[in-house]
């Protein structure tokens, strides 16, 4: 197994606030990761880390074996990263499909000469169709996002980040503001995208759908990691239960 | 046709279309892209002493043109630069400097006439006609490369810096890059419209490429609707005409395009093109009902 990202010794300081405390874990070509953790663990923040939104204060992202650390946001992105942000951002000035057709055209807008003697939107809005079908999201296609619900939002992010065709992709809570059907739809395609071969990290609360589709995790907590390995043997560790579910707590849904 | 307009006609007419130019070079950095200006006439004002120190000296109209736009493009990309680094805020004060800069600059420079101006250069030997005939092609051509612009993936990629920058990033986009092509774009484009300004008169002086000029053309825009080519055509050729028919809007500019831009921005942020695309949603609604 090849190591496709790693993050050493992460740290990040907001303020006064340690939010990451000298974090490290990696992952193998093709793993599905649930990164979890109580609200304000600082999942948010490492996955900000990785993509370059968040600067650490010190150590190291590296995307197949290169440091990245320096590196802008679009250049990281473009070896092959994409998110889904835990707070939907559509553009509000593109329709559903046309924010995903734009993520597409990533080929188009790598050079701005490139951009400006290039007109065709055949390819894109055909692989927009695509995605918006795979999150189930079709009838929405040419709806205005600012009049359709969250849980409609949530799964454009993800779909926007896949146009990106990433090698790794990165989840941050894509499951809520779904209902539950919808939840496990979205878990079952995530899950097959993994099973294609496509790298995940996925952030997420609902523990019911974490345990279902995540073979492995790593547990934050106060900024630090607390468990790190196969699901059912992190879940079973007497730490992370304290920390994470409350002594002895068993349900689907984590307390935040 | 040449006898039908008086040399006053053409006179106005001539300015709208370059005022034309200046309004849709300012719309593609801050309609397309979403970059404010407060400084956009000072390139005007680079373009104009460019092309006229050039002809002093000799040089043809087209050459001292094409010189005042890439003169005008480079301190684009410098002023461009410094945008990289701040937000919209500061952005405003940046963009602002840039005109006391560039005052400050040519009242300082006696080659420049400092604060008598420069006048008595020489004019392209076209005719009122024919130049007045070439500034209007050129507005054309300049909404036409609008247009062209809006129409391709760099209109997109500008339409979702403008709506959100940090997503645009996130989706691979090499934000910096592309303002940075906004503008040198509009720039260039306003310094086009500074060389024609200057040779269809016969003085310029850095008043004429003020901070008033700079919140005229912004509250064109704005007036047009931010983004939009047609409106702002429109807006760029009402609002040069009247302070030209009206005394009184001629004498308080600096008040009546503040005051137009504050109303426009509270009352009507998407400028006359909204208000146009609601009257037909009216109209379309009213139809509907009773048919
Ligand atoms: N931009 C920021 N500025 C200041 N503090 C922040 C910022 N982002 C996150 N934090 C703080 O860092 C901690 C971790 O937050 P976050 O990474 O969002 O946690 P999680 O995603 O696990 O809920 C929290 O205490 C949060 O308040
Ligand atoms: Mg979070």
């Amino acid at each position: 197994m090849t190591t496709v990202l790693e993050v050493r010794d992460l740290r990040v300081v907001f303020g006064g606030v340690t939010a990451v405390d000298g974090v490290s874990f990696s992952v193998d070509d093709g793993q599905l990761l649930g990164l979890i953790g109580p609200n304000g663990a600082g999942k948010t923040t490492v996955m900000r880390s990785i993509t370059g939104i968040v600067r650490p204060t010190s150590g190291n992202i590296l995307l197949d074996g290169q440091r990245v650390t320096g590196l802008p946001i679009h250049r990281r992105m473009r070896r092959g990263l994409a998110l889904s942000q835990q707070l939907v951002r559509p553009f509000r000035e593109m329709s559903v499909i046309e924010n995903v057709a734009f993520a597409a055209g990533y080929r188009k807008t790598g050079n701005p000469l490139k951009s400006l003697v290039t007109f065709d939107w055949t390819q894109e809005r055909a692989r927009a169709t695509e995605l918006l079908a795979m999150v189930e999201i079709s009838s929405y296609a040419d709806a205005d996002t600012g009049s359709v619900p969250l849980g409609v939002l949530k799964r454009l992010e993800v779909a926007r980040a896949l146009a990106l065709d990433p090698k790794v992709l990165l989840l941050d809570e894509p499951l809520a503001g779904l209902n539950s059907n919808e939840a496990v739809t979205l878990g079952d395609t995530i899950k097959r995208l993994n099973g294609d071969g496509l790298t995940v990290v996925l952030i997420e609360h609902n523990l019911g759908e974490v345990m279902r589709i995540c073979p492995r995790l790593v547990v934050l907590d106060n900024g630090r990691k607390i468990g790190d390995g196969p699901a059912q043997e992190v879940m079973a560790d007497p730490d992370v239960r304290a920390a994470y579910l409350g002594t002895g707590a068993g349900g689907s849904h984590a307390a935040a | 046709m040449e006898d039908l307009l008086n040399a006053y006609d053409m006179s106005l007419i001539r300015t709208a279309a370059v005022m034309v130019i200046m309004a849709l070079s300012l719309n593609l950095i801050t309609g397309f892209c979403g970059q404010i200006s407060l400084g956009h006439a000072a390139f005007m004002g680079v373009g104009a002493y460019t092309s006229v120190v050039l002809s002093i000296n000799g040089v043809d109209f087209i050459l001292g043109t094409l010189a005042g736009m890439a003169l005008a493009g480079i301190l684009g990309i410098l002023v461009g630069l410094t945008s990289l680094r701040v937000r919209h805020d500061f952005l405003a004060i940046t963009t602002m400097g840039i005109v006391f800069l560039f005052s400050g600059i040519v009242e300082q420079s006696s080659f420049l006439g400092d604060t008598d101006g420069l006048s008595g250069y020489p004019h392209p030997a076209y005719g009122d006609f024919a130049y007045m005939v070439m500034t209007i092609l050129l507005a054309i051509a300049v909404m036409l490369l609008s247009i062209y612009i809006r129409r391709s993936w760099m209109g997109a990629t500008f339409k979702s810096i403008g709506d959100d920058e940090d997503t645009a990033r996130i989706l691979g986009i090499d934000v910096s890059l592309y303002k940075l092509a906004a503008f040198v774009m509009g720039t260039s484009l306003a310094g086009l419209a500074g060389s024609l300004y200057a040779h269809q008169t016969t003085i310029i002086q850095a008043e004429n490429f003020g901070f008033i000029e700079s919140i005229t053309v912004l509250s064109m825009v704005v007036f047009g609707g931010v983004g939009s080519i047609a409106g702002v055509t429109v807006a760029a050729i009402v609002l040069t005409l009247l302070p030209l028919w009206s005394q009184f809007i001629g004498d308080y500019k600096l008040l009546f395009y503040g005051g137009l831009l504050f109303l426009m921005m509270r009352f009507a942020p998407y400028g006359l093109a909204g208000i146009v695309v609601r009257l037909q949603r009216l109209v379309f609604r009213r139809t509907g009902d009773t048919g």
